[in-house]
Parts: C-alpha cells; sequence; structure tokens
C-alpha cells in the first residue's frame, strides 16, 4: 500500500468542502494531479494544494491507497466521502461529512468530528477516537436510508440523532449518547456504553439497541418483555429487553411480530429500581460549596454560555444539569 | 426577426403527411414559410430527423404540490446540482426539478409546450408563478373541477348555464386552460375519510356520483366548445380489477359528438390509462387489462387517452387523489403529504420506487408500453409519464426507445427477477410492434396538439404555424443499436421556440420567450353565479375573492385563446 500525505498549510477562512480526499479520487494520480483536485469554499472554487502540501504517493488504486492527513483540519469537510476502499487516517478533529456515504475500506480520525459522519454507509469501517456530534450514521436530510452497513466506532461521547433511520450496520459508541438515538431505525446495531439520554428508538420498527449505561428515560411506548443472557465483547450479560416502538407497525416474521429492542443491562450501577433509574436529573442540585466554587469560576469567564457552564459542571463535580437548570444558575451567581 | 432553412433534413410531420421525405423547413418571423431569401442562415441537417416541437399533454410540472414534493424531499436534488452557466440558471433535482431544469430539460429532449395537469384554483397564483419562473417552453394549466362545490351544486340541480358561467369564470380566474376532472367525488370524499371506488358511488353530502360529475361537465365542455376536452383522471386508480371502472368512464362519453372551432375531434381524453388498465383482485393475481381498455379506445373515435408509463425510477407521487396518495403510503411507509383544498379538492404527495426486482412494479412497466403497442391511432395516443408519477418526463428517450424497439423490450421481459410470471400477467412479450418515427410524431406532436385545440399553432410543420422545429441526429433507417434512440432523442442538437433558436448544438443558448396559454370562454352574464360566487367566499372561503384572482401581472407574456359561444 501506497501512502499520501496531505498536511495542512493554512487554516480556512470560512469551511472547506473537500470530498475529493479519498482513496477512490486519488488512486493513479500523481501529486501534481492530486493538487489540482478542487476544494470549495462558499461558492469559490480552489485546488487542494492551495492547502495543503501532498507529499508521499497515491497507489494504483484505491484499495493500495492510504491518504494520512496531518496539520488542523477541524474546518474541512467531506473527508473520505464515498470512499469505497483504502485508508484514510485524520490525525486532528475533522468537520462534518467524514465518511459521509462511505462503502468500503477504513477511516480512522484520532481527534473528534462534528456532524454527519458516516451518514448513509454502506460498508467499511469508521474509527473516531474523540467525540462525534449529531446525525452519525444517519440518513441525509429527508431520506429514509440510512447507516446500511459497516461499522463506526466512536470511543468518546456522541450528539443526538445518532442512527437515524438505520437500517444496517452497527455502530458502536464508546461514552454518553444525547437524545434520538436510532429514531425511525429499521435495522442494524447500536451500542452505548456510556448512558443514552432518552427518546432512544423513537418510531423503531426493527433492529437492536445494547444500553449498557441505561437510559435516562425510557420512551412510554417501550414496554419490558423478558430477561436475556447475551454474549457482548466476548463476556456474558444479562439484558432486560424492551420491545417497541409499539405506536407503530411492525412487520411479521414466521408469524411472529419484529419489534425494534432495547437491552439494558439487569444490573445497575446505582441501583433503584431497574435499568432506567440512572441518577435522576431532577433531584441533581449543587452544594454550597460547589456553588461558590461556580461562581468564582464564572466570573473568570467572559461570556458564560450554558454549554460551557453545563460541560464545566460535569466534569468538575460529576452532575449533569439540564440546559435550563444551568441557564438559571448563571443569571443567579452572577447577579 | 431572423429567417432560418434548415436544408435537406428528413423530415416527419404528420400535420401535413411528411412521412420521412427529404426537405427543407423554412423559418421566418416565428413562423414556418414556403420559402426564404438568400439571405436565411442555413442548418445542414443532412442525415437527420426533423420534426416539429413536441407536446406535453399532462405533467405536473409547477404549482404547490410540485413544489411541496421539492420541499420535502431534499435527497431527490442530492448529488444533481447544475451550475449556472451563460444562458442558464443553476438546475437541480431528478423526479421534481426545480423550475429552471424543468424548462431545459424539456426543451433538450424538443418538448416546446408543456400542460400543467393539476392546477388547485385556490392556489392558481402559485401554479402561475412557478410558470413565469420555468423558461423556454409554452405551459397552460388545467384547473381541476371534479370536486369542486360549486360544480356538484349546480350538476345536482340540473343548472347546465350556471355550470357553464361557473366554468367560465374560473378559467379566467385562474387564467386555466382546459376542465381537468381526478377522482371525481373521491377527493372530496376523502374530507369525510371516505372514497368513490366505482363511478357510482355517491359523493357523501352533495349526494351527486362520480358518473355524474363527469358526463355534466362532459356536455358543459362541447356546449361551450372549449379548444380541450374534458381531461380525466377517473375514479379507483392504481387497483387491481380498476379496469371495469375505466370502461366504466369510456362509456361516459360514448357516441357523444365534439363541437369547437379548433379541429378537435375528441370529447373524452383519459390520463395515464397505465393506472387504470389492472386486472385482479388482488396484487398477487394482478394481471394487464391493456387489451381490453385499448379494444375500447380504438373503437371510440371521440377519445383521446395518454399512457402514463412505468420507467421503473425511484420517483415522487403526486396528485390531487388524496385518498390514493394515503393509500399508497400505507403500503410502502414512506413519507406522505396531504393537503385539503377547500371546496375544490384534495391533494397527496408520497415517495414511490418502481423497483424492477418487484413483480408488480415490472408489470406495470409492461402495461404502458402495451397500450401504445395495441393503439391503432397513434393521433389518438400519447406518450406520458404523468410526471413525475409513473417516472420522470426526462426519461421519454427512453420510453421511445421501448416503444420502437421490440429487442430492447424483451431485454427487459428477460432481466426481471420475475421474468415469468410478468410475461404471464401480460402479452407485452408477444407484441412485436415497433413504433416508427412518424408514429411517434403522431403520439408526441400532431395528436396532443389536436387533442389540445392547438393544431394549427403547434406540434406540425405547415406554413404559418409557429416555428417550433427540432433536428435530432438519427437516422431512422440505420439504427443498429436501440440504445442509439435514447441517446438521440435526449438530446435535440436543434431546437427552434417560435422562430428563436434556443437549443444549439445540444447547449441551451436562449430562455427563448416563453408565453401562457389560457382560455376565455365567453358566456351570457349570469347573477346567479355571481351572486353564489360573493356568497360562498363570503361564508366559507379563508381567503377574500380578490385574493383569488390570477391577476394579469401573475401571468408570463399571456397568449389568450378566445371562445365564442
Ligand atoms: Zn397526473
Amino acid at each position: 500500500m501506497d501512502t499520501v500525505k496531505l498536511t495542512s498549510k493554512v487554516v480556512p477562512e470560512l469551511y472547506l468542502e473537500a470530498e475529493h480526499i479519498s482513496p477512490d479520487v486519488f488512486a493513479g494520480k500523481s501529486n501534481q494531479e492530486i493538487g489540482d483536485l478542487s476544494v470549495h469554499m462558499g461558492n469559490q472554487t480552489y485546488k487542494i494544494s492551495d492547502y495543503f502540501t501532498v507529499e508521499g504517493k497515491a497507489g494504483a488504486t484505491a484499495a493500495e491507497t492510504k491518504i494520512v492527513v496531518a496539520g488542523d483540519v477541524s474546518k474541512v469537510k467531506y473527508i473520505g466521502m464515498k470512499m469505497t476502499a483504502g485508508e484514510v487516517e485524520v490525525l486532528g478533529n475533522a468537520d462534518m461529512y467524514v465518511g459521509a456515504w462511505m462503502e468500503g475500506g477504513k477511516l480512522l480520525v484520532k481527534g473528534s468530528v462534528d456532524s454527519f459522519a458516516g451518514i448513509a454507509m454502506k460498508g467499511g469501517e469508521l474509527i473516531i477516537e474523540g467525540d462525534a456530534k449529531n446525525y452519525i450514521g444517519a440518513a441525509y436530510r429527508g431520506d429514509w436510508r440510512g447507516m446500511q452497513g459497516g461499522k463506526i466506532v466512536v470511543k468518546g461521547n456522541v450528539g443526538s440523532d445518532v442512527g437515524s433511520n438505520i437500517n444496517g450496520g452497527t455502530i458502536d459508541i464508546g461514552g454518553n449518547a444525547d437524545v434520538h438515538l436510532a429514531t425511525h431505525a429499521e435495522g442494524g446495531t447500536i451500542i452505548v456504553r456510556g448512558i443514552a439520554k432518552g427518546r432512544v428508538g423513537g418510531q423503531m420498527v426493527k433492529g437492536d439497541i445494547y444500553c449498557l449505561g441505561g437510559v435516562e428515560r425510557m420512551m412510554p411506548s417501550f414496554k419490558y418483555d423478558h430477561t436475556e443472557e447475551i454474549e457482548l465483547d466476548g463476556k456474558k450479560m444479562n439484558f432486560q429487553v424492551y420491545y417497541g416502538d409499539l405506536g407503530e407497525r411492525h412487520g411479521k416474521k414466521k408469524g411472529e411480530i419484529i419489534y425494534g429492542k432495547i437491552y439494558l443491562t439487569a444490573a445497575q450501577p446505582e441501583g433503584g429500581e431497574g435499568a432506567t433509574a440512572v441518577k435522576s436529573e431532577r433531584k441533581a442540585k449543587l452544594s454550597e460549596k460547589q456553588l461558590e466554587q461556580l461562581a468564582t469560576e464564572l466570573k473568570e469567564m467572559k461570556e458564560p454560555s450554558v454549554q460551557n457552564v453545563r460541560e464545566y459542571i460535569k466534569k468538575t463535580f460529576g452532575i449533569d444539569l439540564k440546559p435550563m437548570q444551568v441557564s438559571r444558575l448563571i443569571d443567579s451567581l452572577s447577579r | 426577426m431572423s429567417e432560418y432553412i434548415i436544408k435537406n433534413g428528413t423530415v416527419y410531420d404528420p400535420k401535413t403527411e411528411v412521412k420521412g421525405e427529404v426537405k427543407d423547413i423554412c423559418i421566418k418571423d416565428g413562423k414556418i414559410v414556403d420559402k426564404v431569401s438568400s439571405k436565411a442562415k442555413s442548418i445542414d441537417a443532412k442525415g437527420k430527423t426533423v420534426m416539429a416541437g413536441a407536446v406535453e399533454i399532462h405533467a405536473h410540472v409547477a404549482g404547490p404540490k410540485v413544489n411541496e414534493g421539492r420541499n420535502y424531499r431534499p435527497e431527490d436534488k442530492l448529488f444533481t446540482y447544475q451550475p449556472g452557466g451563460k444562458n442558464t440558471r443553476m438546475a437541480g433535482g431528478f423526479s421534481i426539478p426545480t423550475t429552471f431544469k424543468t424548462g431545459y430539460e424539456y426543451a433538450k429532449m424538443g418538448y416546446t409546450t408543456v400542460m400543467e395537469a393539476a392546477m388547485p384554483p385556490l392556489y392558481a397564483r402559485h401554479v402561475h408563478e412557478e410558470i413565469k419562473d420555468t423558461p423556454i417552453i409554452d405551459e397552460g394549466a388545467f384547473p381541476v373541477f371534479g370536486n369542486n362545490w360549486f360544480v356538484f351544486e349546480y350538476l345536482k340541480n340540473n343548472e347546465m348555464d350556471n355550470v357553464m358561467a361557473y366554468i367560465s369564470w374560473l378559467l379566467k380566474t385562474t387564467k386555466g386552460y382546459a376542465i381537468k376532472i381526478v377522482n371525481p367525488g373521491g377527493s372530496e370524499a376523502w374530507g369525510w375519510g371516505e372514497n368513490c371506488t366505482t363511478i357510482h358511488d355517491p359523493v357523501p353530502y352533495f349526494d351527486i356520483t362520480p358518473a355524474e360529475i363527469m358526463k355534466g361537465l362532459l356536455t358543459a365542455n362541447e356546449k361551450m366548445g372549449l379548444p380541450h376536452s374534458i381531461h380525466v383522471h377517473t375514479n379507483n386508480l392504481g387497483n387491481p380489477g380498476n379496469y371495469k371502472d375505466t370502461l366504466d368512464t369510456f362509456k361516459l362519453a360514448q357516441g357523444v359528438k365534439p363541437n369547437n372551432k379548433f379541429g378537435r375531434e375528441q370529447v373524452f381524453h383519459h390520463t395515464h390509462v397505465q393506472f387504470h388498465s389492472y386486472g385482479g383482485d388482488s396484487w398477487a393475481n394482478f394481471e394487464s387489462k391493456a387489451k381490453e381498455v385499448m379494444d375500447y379506445v380504438n373503437s371510440n373515435k371521440n377519445m383521446t387517452i395518454d399512457l402514463g408509463c412505468v420507467t421503473l425510477d425511484e420517483t415522487t407521487t403526486m396528485t390531487a387523489d388524496g385518498p390514493f396518495e394515503h393509500h399508497l403510503t400505507t403500503l410502502n411507509h414512506l413519507k406522505w403529504a396531504n393537503v385539503d383544498v377547500e371546496l375544490e379538492t384534495s391533494s397527496g404527495i408520497v415517495p414511490y420506487i418502481y423497483d424492477p426486482k418487484i413483480k408488480v412494479c415490472a408489470i406495470q412497466w409492461a402495461i404502458g408500453l402495451e397500450l401504445a403497442l395495441y393503439s391503432k391511432d397513434p393521433m389518438r395516443t400519447f406518450i406520458t409519464t404523468d410526471h413525475p408519477n409513473a417516472g420522470p418526463f426526462t426519461r421519454y428517450p427512453r420510453i421511445f426507445k421501448w416503444l420502437m424497439s421490440d429487442k430492447s423490450r424483451q431485454e427487459m421481459l428477460k432481466g426481471f427477477k420475475n421474468s415469468d410470471k410478468v410475461m404471464a400477467a401480460t402479452t407485452l412479450g408477444s407484441l412485436d410492434r415497433e413504433i416508427n418515427f412518424y408514429e411517434l410524431a403522431q403520439m408526441t406532436r400532431a395528436g396532443p396538439a389536436k387533442a389540445l385545440g392547438l393544431t394549427d399553432m403547434c406540434g406540425g410543420l405547415a406554413p404559418g404555424m409557429d416555428a417550433d422545429v427540432v433536428i435530432y441526429d438519427i437516422n431512422e433507417g440505420k439504427i443498429k443499436d436501440p440504445e442509439e434512440i435514447e441517446k438521440a432523442f435526449s438530446a435535440a442538437t436543434h431546437v427552434f421556440k417560435a422562430g428563436t433558436l434556443v437549443v444549439d448544438n445540444g447547449e441551451i443558448i436562449s430562455n427563448g420567450n416563453k408565453r401562457t396559454f389560457w382560455v376565455d370562454a365567453k358566456v351570457p352574464t349570469n347573477t346567479q353565479v355571481e351572486r353564489d360566487v360573493q356568497m360562498k367566499f363570503l361564508k366559507y372561503y379563508s381567503v377574500n375573492l380578490n385574493n383569488y384572482e390570477v391577476s394579469d401581472h401573475y401571468v408570463a407574456n399571456p397568449y389568450v385563446i378566445e371562445v365564442e359561444n
């Protein structure tokens, strides 16, 4: 396998759309030809060489081509779009649509990515070592065909609407998942190793969602059915199996109705009643001492945003407050 | 204006009965003429095919439901956008292209006149705004009358003069072209969650039947002498066994003679007959009844049809047949849009994938083609896809290929996953007829122009007619591979619209001077209808009468066809 190394020379003023950074496009091209490929910023067209140095050598086919992307590409979109073979390795963070419509090969991002990574993916492997934002492995806007095959691994946390319209393949999330996980799923597998926030599997008709850290609040349209021993990561674990979304149509196979299934680990770290009882956020409150510390911190933050303060509280005190609570705290403490 | 002479092309023109003769065509001041001066620009068409600009009799290309399709299907546009050029604007979309793409794509295929097949009167302004934004092609729009409260009440009371006065008023108010009827009564019944699945099902509350609605509007149309006949999409579209309802509908026109001054010979046009030619009583024994339907059409010269060919694409269905769209979304579980247009109609939209691997879709494909191949009169059988319902209009060249080449049909039939079942449910495999270029010109030019009452204006190459002329780089006698047909008809080398060269070497070079056709049908002053209109707007409509009319500035370059009674 031959390797082309792209190193970012300048951070684009706006966002760069670089769908040509893919082994399929690079294969068989000289470095000069690769440098001449187009990238877009706003309504302007530029060349890859305007933003990157091109070193190394592309292979004869996509399968024989690896692309390493170095430097700051946190404002570059569409890396590895539609790739069918070969490898792409992004050493830092990347922007939206990484591995979108991907069909094969391997795409590794060592940092974090923005939204829409791996949308409508059909095959291959997309690994994100950091966090990922919203709509990972989902469908394109308006479409009903989300991820259909392959594997997405996000080692950190993911945002909302991940796996929306998924109907095949696997999404493995190391951290927590925000709301609207697997909306309208018609197949596929999602594993959340942290906490799934809520509204999991809304309108789901088929597919499997494993929530190892529980679901903060289950949809009322999912119903506990049975407990089952299932092997995951080579370990046998007991899961409570929920069927849903009961408000949706469901197909039949050999006379039996097929449901979407949510698997919750039977043993919960916090105890409480059943799997859904992750620490209730309604009761979450900061102590006097914590409030004092937060007030000092707020003074140092120039323009404290709800999101930043919420992150700070989560990191420092291990308490996840609702945005509304955070907003009230900021108001009262800065007065 | 400039003069042109198109030299030595092989001309196919049913209007002048020219069947593939090598002939020069002269253009002067926007019209076809006998001869031009020596200053005329000469275009060499040797070895090429020359026809009049094609005429689209039924497509959904402008208005609220087309635009809602665009709105709610961003995925239809994905990866389709072309940037603007010197003479073109940015254009995109596949089954529901932007207005600009609609104009460009029709022109590139050699289509110069297009009829929007369903205009909800309440949203007529929107229809005309989009027509205005669709370049090159002349357009007209058919307001829907088949579920209109005025029509129901007047027909129920046998007040034919009032029906005619209302039709005249609505055509004028909406700048409409013809009387369109969609699922008569059924779209109104949908407001009660019901439908009319036969032509004798009474409409809830109004207690009138689809048969009475169609017969009444047909009578009014002929009494008024409108350029086009009533344009019908009958009840029970898309269901197994519906060919009986279709034949029942056809029989409503039996024996009625046309009355008009526009050279129109039919009193009844039925659209997208493919969707109405189904046998069997379930999807399991679903089969073609194209032969039965065409036997009737062939022996009744006072009617015309268009095909509604399935092109086996992913597309967007949209119709004023609201209950049908609901039925469809329960079949394919894809997203559904549904609208009630107060007092006038309903409407629905659902994306649809005509998958060749699915038996029913392959049978539908075969039925569309069978209808054309069973036709004994190409002047009364027109090629459409009911765009975008059975497929996008951009697939017309592919349909031409299938109709013109038995080989290409046989390859399709053999390639289907359920080949044996498809062959058993259809007769396409045994039809070796191949439509020739002259018949194609009848089915796409002279025929639809005549049915629309435009036979002296477009769809032909007689001196005095509009100079809508198309050159295709194909020679009927020298086709080796059917693919050449699709390629040549996809990209005309030259297209003239009313004497202006709009496509040159396959490129759009001008946006022409598009016109909007509408029909001003004069009737005696009718104070009762005037009062009824005022009352309905006061009592029921959510808009003011003054905000309803399509006033002149909405209409792009209007061309008014006046009808004296
Ligand atoms: Zn239609």
